[in-house]
């Protein structure tokens, strides 16, 4: 009980401490610009972990994000090319749908630990990335640039970016689906103990399918969001984000064992570790050390969630 | 040699599986360990060996005390464990099974395959077994690798040795051999048994002393020749043993069939199973581990897919079609272990007693909270438990709770058939009669029950008639009030 209080409180704590440690260290760090680029830095990784909190919690590890999103973004760019900025949009975000089902249908149907069946995946996708551009940066229509950036312009509403919105939408969206519906709860289920969520009734394969197809819909956003950004795409884009990903949901608290976990778990862990590399920046601090803290942090994480489950894992009846 | 365990206790979340429990067992004698399902007897012997730690409490050999804090630690003072399973290493041979984690080896790490062969040979031969040392143990049967931990438990110099149910999966004439050897074991090399079995008639006839525990709770320890199975039976159930089952409801005439299974086959493990269970009617399944009562169970809810055969519930075939098909015509199963598959231990009880029954309360693909909390309510209030306890995660619960809320998972959805495995396993006394009440509850407001149990009085004392399962067929139907004997009898165990 002790424990749940650190993991259901230490995170939100964790972060304010940041903030005010960031704030107090750096005159920089709490003006609007530095603030709408934290956030805005946030976005890819965000969206990323929104998708693969579902996953976690599921029972399932997605590694194909990152190749996923790369695909997207690469398809997003070809389709702008031959029929317009609003079809290439939509194409990316449907081509991280169909590949994220895909991916799930793989797992579900091979019964091959996801793990190892998404890695094999996301070296299937890379490649296929590869083969789409040949190996070649591809760019839009020189006239259709403008266009293709407008998505990672700032808005009105002081000066937050529009993908910073759109994080915060898909956010919303897996946040009601994983708390409030039916499905959510299925999700919880299978990833607690898939053979009584079964033996209820509930079919685990398709439940299985939905939390990739999810997950690829946030990886395919993410790439629309980076190759925006850029204005450009190329098959090596967003290389082991996945991993960033799984770090930011574990640190935010989402068990590594399946079952427990929240949306709004992942998005502390993305602010943590975005908040960390922004503070390295603003403080002028060498950037290698920061790979030791992330890890560190991962460590921990696990370590807590580990402490709490102990507790679980003897039943009697074993 | 005495080895003492003074006050051990033991928790598992909000499961206390051990109370303060005093035991002394002494070298050169054969130790009984009895009680019911969940009393703690293998808790205990596993604590004794390092399998598990105990919270608190001591194990002195010979008033001294010993840090038992791995099995590693027990091994190193002679104390051995052998489950019924047998932990091997199924890819190593016999021999080295038999000789794993032993000493250092040759020249400090070097293996000695000539000197383990000859000390094997030599271990064959003090205990009789007839076992291949270049066999791969994986291929053995779970009876050759319970004689490999035996095996291991002498190579090592065991001084005390544990037997859990050793004797459970093994034909007579087997059982009697290895008791002999225990025997042999315990007055020949001064070895302290430790024997814990089911079974009291062989407790009572190859061991010095008795000791019984119930609800994790050291109840009597006597020299077995002053103690009768009745005496035993008493102790292990706390009350005299009739008084503990309610009389089911009479079937009332032409109630109609809402389960019929017609030659239900699966592999070995179920071959041609044919009943019928009529509304209102609580069918046992009775039989010894592994003669397929689970199994069928599993087959006609549709957990597993059978081979042949047919599953009728409430008139429609839901043959091969999954859980979800038996679950739309109105049935329901409470499978052996709750903690595998009944519940999801990480979630809250409510959202357990909700899982059968989602799509109940969907609309627009979202939960209808209101509606759940008014339905979870409802069950949990049927089922006495404490509405407080509801959002609590439900490895917290108790293990009578945990039980109750897998039946209340099915309460929810109304039922019309109920599969029951293992009602009670690894409950308390008070939650049991309770369980046992819910099940006749349930059969007099005509649900029909089909009800499998290891413990065959429960069968008997609940069920309208009990048929008898062996070797994956049903050998034998007997009605309300036979004798547990002639059903044991019939199961094969005599």
């Amino acid at each position: 009980m002790r424990y749940a209080a650190v993991r259901d409180h230490g995170i939100v704590v964790a972060l304010a401490g940041l903030v005010v440690a960031l704030s107090l260290s750096t005159g920089t760090f709490l003006t609007k610009g530095n603030l709408v680029n934290v956030l805005d830095q946030a976005v890819v990784v965000g969206l990323l972990a929104c998708g693969m909190t579902l996953c976690i919690v599921c029972g399932v590890f997605d590694l194909s994000v990152s190749a996923v999103l790369a695909v997207s973004a690469v398809v997003a760019v070809l389709v702008t090319r031959s029929a317009g900025v609003p079809a290439g949009y939509a194409a990316g975000v449907a081509t991280g749908v169909l590949m994220g089902t895909v991916t799930g249908l793989v797992v579900a149907l091979s019964r091959v630990h996801s793990f190892i069946a998404t890695l094999a995946l996301s070296i299937v996708y890379r490649g296929l990335a590869v083969v789409i551009t040949g190996g070649a940066i591809v760019y839009p229509h020189a006239g259709q640039l403008d266009a293709f950036q407008a998505l990672s312009l700032p808005t009105v509403l002081g000066g937050i970016t529009v993908p910073t919105l759109v994080l915060a939408g898909a956010a919303a969206a897996c946040w009601v689906l994983l708390a409030a519906t039916t499905l959510g709860r299925a999700v919880h289920a299978v990833g607690g103990n898939a053979e009584a969520a079964r033996l209820s009734g509930i079919r685990v394969a398709p439940v299985r399918v939905a939390v990739f197809a999810v997950s690829g819909a946030c990886a395919g956003t993410a790439g629309l969001v980076m190759t925006t950004r850029a204005g450009s795409a190329q098959a090596g884009l967003g290389s082991l984000l996945e991993l960033t990903a799984i770090a930011a949901v574990v640190i935010g608290g989402t068990s590594i064992l399946g079952g427990e976990g929240a949306v709004w778990r992942c998005l502390a862990g993305v602010l943590i570790l975005t908040l960390i590399s922004n503070g390295f920046n603003l403080l002028g601090w060498d950037p290698t050390y920061k790979q030791v803290i992330e890890g560190l942090l991962i460590l921990a994480a696990v370590t807590l969630d580990r402490l709490l489950r102990r507790t679980a894992s003897g039943s009697p009846a074993r | 040699m005495d080895v003492a365990l003074e006050g051990i206790r033991k928790g598992y979340g909000g499961i206390t599986v051990l109370h303060d429990v005093s035991l002394t067992l002494r070298g050169g004698r054969v130790h009984g360990l009895v009680g019911e399902n969940g009393a703690g007897k293998s808790t205990l012997a596993r604590v004794l060996c390092g399998a598990v730690r105990a919270d608190s409490g001591r194990v002195a050999m010979d008033g001294e005390p010993v840090g038992i804090r791995s099995p590693r630690d027990a091994l190193r003072h002679g104390l051995a464990l052998v489950t019924q399973e047998g932990a091997i290493v199924p890819g190593l041979s016999v021999a080295d099974n038999v000789f794993l984690g032993a000493g250092p080896g040759r020249l400090g790490g070097l293996r000695d395959p000539a000197g383990d062969r000859r000390r094997l040979a030599a271990l064959l031969d003090r205990t009789g077994f007839a076992l291949d040392p270049s066999a791969r143990a994986g291929d053995l049967p779970l009876v050759h690798r319970q004689q490999i931990e035996i095996l291991r438990a002498l190579a090592r110099g065991a001084r005390l040795i544990a037997l859990d149910e050793p004797t459970a999966l093994l034909p007579g004439p087997a059982a009697a051999r290895l008791l002999r050897l225990a025997r042999d074991l315990a007055e020949r090399d001064g070895i302290a048994i430790v024997l814990i079995s089911h079974r009291l008639g062989e407790v009572l006839a190859s061991c010095d002393t008795v000791t019984v525990l119930r609800d994790g709770r050291h109840v009597t320890t006597a020299p077995a020749a002053d103690l009768t199975a009745a005496d035993l039976m008493r102790a292990m159930v706390g009350r005299p043993v009739e008084m503990l089952y309610p009389e089911p409801a009479p079937v009332p005439d032409g109630a109609p069939v809402v389960l019929a299974v017609r030659g239900l086959s699966r592999g070995t493990a179920v071959r041609g199973v044919s009943l019928d269970v009529r509304a209102g009617e609580i069918v046992g399944l009775a039989g010894l581990v592994g003669s397929g009562r689970t199994e069928t169970l599993r087959l006609v809810f549709g957990a597993d897919r059978p081979h042949g055969g047919e599953v009728t519930i409430m008139g429609r075939r839901v043959t091969g079609k999954g859980p979800s098909a038996a679950m739309a015509l109105g049935a329901g199963l409470v499978p052996e272990s709750r903690a595998d598959q009944g519940l999801v231990l990480v979630r809250s009880a409510a959202e357990n007693l909700a899982l059968a029954s989602l799509p109940d309360r969907r609309r627009l693909g979202f939960v209808r909270r209101r509606a759940e909390r008014l339905a979870v309510g409802d069950a949990a209030e049927t089922l006495g438990v404490r509405g407080a306890g509801l959002g609590r995660p439900a490895w917290t619960l108790s293990g009578g709770n945990q039980q109750r809320s897998v039946f209340g998972k099915w309460l929810v959805r109304s039922p019309r058939v109920l599969l029951v495995d293992e009602p009670t396993r690894g409950v308390d006394v008070a939650a049991k009669v309770q369980i046992h009440r819910l099940i006749a509850g349930l059969a007099a407001r005509g649900v029909g029950v089909l009800m499998a149990s290891s413990e065959v009085e429960e069968v008997l004392g609940l069920a309208h008639r009990v048929l008898v399962m062996r070797d994956g067929r049903v050998a034998g139907e007997f009605p309300r009030g036979a004798s547990a004997e002639d059903v044991l009898a019939s199961a094969g165990l005599r």
